[in-house]
């Protein structure tokens, strides 16, 4: 049975850091809303802002013709955050493990770990073109075994 | 808000007192910048002053590898110091915690630097 939707809003924007930005605090105040706790809500923001952020500069490369499309839902059991892009699609299976020895002191490649660490769900999808991140907080905890 | 710094110079060792956020954009530029500036002076024993930081992404931890790379690489030594528990909790999540040399004290942070 689908849950019942509390809340929603979505987004069409501009491939740029004030996206970035945006949806950062849209993430926060859906998150603010939804009653997450003080420690949850800025760790969904970050998870937020990361997937902006691959959307908008790995995805899209900053381009004035594609956008980033968002949407923000909550349900009587999760906060639904998805974010996509318009640009060649991202395979999670080639990210490289941002705590491997070799990778360790990279300058970057630790967005999809933040946002796998703060979220207890992430999805990958892939549009052609663009890549579709599904992040889902569960509001109450799951039932153990899950 | 952006980033901000201040740089002071305490028995050799040039600490930067860095304010705000330090995210993809202005906060990291702002911090390649002030790195790249102290190692043109000659400036190799840094000490990053992150007690005012109140937020950092990503960009904002790999720009903090990348000056740590930057400083060891011209024959320094980078540390940090005042950690708050956001980027402490950051850090230890990336395991990052124990690759960079961690402070709490700023006269024993500077007395640590090799003289």
């Amino acid at each position: 049975m689908a849950d019942s939707i509390t809340s929603r809003a979505s987004f069409t924007l501009d491939s740029t850091l004030d996206t970035v930005n945006r949806l950062e605090l849209e993430a926060e105040q859906f998150a603010q809303r939804a009653g997450f706790s003080e420690d949850d809500i800025p760790n969904i923001a970050m998870a937020v802002r990361e997937a902006a952020v691959n959307a908008v500069l790995h995805g899209n490369n900053y381009s004035t013709e594609k956008h980033v499309s968002a949407s923000f839902e909550t349900t009587s059991s999760d906060l639904v955050i998805k974010i996509a892009d318009q640009g060649p699609g991202l395979d999670p299976d080639t990210i490289p493990d941002p705590l491997a020895p070799e990778n360790i002191l990279r300058g970057s490649g630790r967005g999809i770990f933040l946002i796998r660490a703060f979220m207890d769900e992430v999805h990958f999808r892939q549009t052609h073109p663009g890549t579709e991140l599904t992040l889902i907080k569960h509001r109450t905890p799951a039932p153990a075994g899950n | 808000m952006s980033m901000k710094v201040s740089t002071r110079q305490v028995d050799g060792v040039t600490i930067l007192d860095l304010s705000g956020r330090i995210t993809l954009g202005e906060g990291s530029v702002v911090l390649r910048d002030a790195i790249r500036d102290q190692l043109a002076k000659g400036n190799k024993s840094v000490l990053l002053n992150l007690g005012d930081v109140s937020y950092i992404d990503s960009s904002g931890i790999g720009e903090l590898v990348s000056s740590f790379t930057t400083v060891k690489n011209s024959g320094g030594e980078l540390k940090l110091l005042n950690l708050t528990k956001k980027v402490h909790d950051l850090l230890q999540i990336t395991k990052l915690y124990t690759v960079f040399d961690v402070k709490d004290d700023e006269a024993s942070a500077v007395a640590s630097f090799t003289k």
